[in-house]
């Protein structure tokens, strides 16, 4: 009964609180959100059939703040290489990372979180989901900038969607 | 508002517009298009990062009030930018034949899924 009602409560709570957010606080914001934060998973819920499970928000916490840590740190690398460095110069190539992560929503969150950090774009997904390429900007080691992304990202979020 | 929250304010400002610049700047001058596709993706995370700080901390300071558009800002900047990236990413491969043979081995018995017939639900399952 409540699972058809709520397919996914975390969505809902998302919808109502961003909708607050963006309106400013009032009873008819709040009302008006909460009818979205009911109807949106529920129009959604045929494309999105499982229910998604997240471990403790500490682990969020800690990855978000790895990852916002790195991205300050590689976007003064990539400013380097893109200022001062002829651009045929660079070895950039694609590198295959396979994966260990199986739900969606975790690949989904690596692949997000490849691009977002400077220096390397996730490009595609193997045909059958269990790889994925990444075109990095400058590497002369692919191997370990392959372990790197596993042991930093890869890990941390199978501990917070896959346990 | 204090000289030092107008320095702070103007440092990450100018901090942001910075890295802007290097985004756009990378977007011309890099050689093809995967690489170019490093320039703007990264503009958006600590160029567009310290402008919505700035802003953030400029009403705090000046209206005392706590503005939080800037964090839906930075949310949505961060759901959409590797989606768009991935999109061009996936259209460029598809289209560039010589970048399609530089293309790694995946390591699985299928190839890459630009090129390669998706294995359904039920495929994988059998």
């Amino acid at each position: 009964m409540l699972k058809t009602l709520l397919p996914h409560p975390l969505l809902t709570l998302l919808i109502v609180l961003m909708w607050i957010l963006l309106s400013g606080f009032s009873v008819g914001s709040a009302a008006f959100g909460l009818i979205l934060g009911v109807a949106i998973p529920r129009l959604t819920s045929a494309y999105w059939p499982d229910r998604t499970r997240i471990g403790s928000p500490l682990t969020i916490v800690e990855y978000a703040l790895i990852v916002l840590w790195d991205i300050v740190v590689a976007n003064f690398q990539v400013a380097y290489l893109i200022l001062f460095r002829r651009g045929d110069d660079l070895h950039s190539q694609f590198v295959t990372i396979p994966l260990d992560l199986r739900t969606p929503e975790a690949i989904t969150a690596l692949a997000g979180t490849i691009t977002m950090t400077p220096g390397t774009v996730s490009a595609s997904l193997s045909a059958d989901g269990r790889a994925l390429l990444v075109h990095c900007l400058e590497t002369n080691d692919p191997e370990q900038t392959v372990a790197g992304i596993k042991s930093r990202y890869e890990s941390r979020l199978q501990r917070i969607f896959e346990t | 508002m204090s000289g030092f929250g107008e320095i702070a304010v103007s440092a990450l400002i100018c901090l942001g517009a910075f890295f802007l610049f290097v985004g756009s700047f990378g977007l011309a001058k890099l050689p093809d298009l995967m690489r170019r596709l490093h320039g703007p993706t990264k503009a958006t995370t600590l160029g567009i990062g310290a402008l919505l700080i700035a802003s953030m901390l400029y009403f705090i300071l000046e209206d005392e009030i706590v503005s939080l558009h800037e964090l839906l800002i930075t949310t949505f900047l961060f759901l959409t930018a590797p989606v768009t990236a991935l999109m061009v990413a996936k259209a460029h491969i598809l289209l560039d034949k010589e970048d399609q043979e530089k293309l790694p081995p995946t390591g699985r018995e299928v190839g890459w899924s630009v090129l390669d017939a998706p294995q359904t639900h039920e495929a994988k399952k059998s």
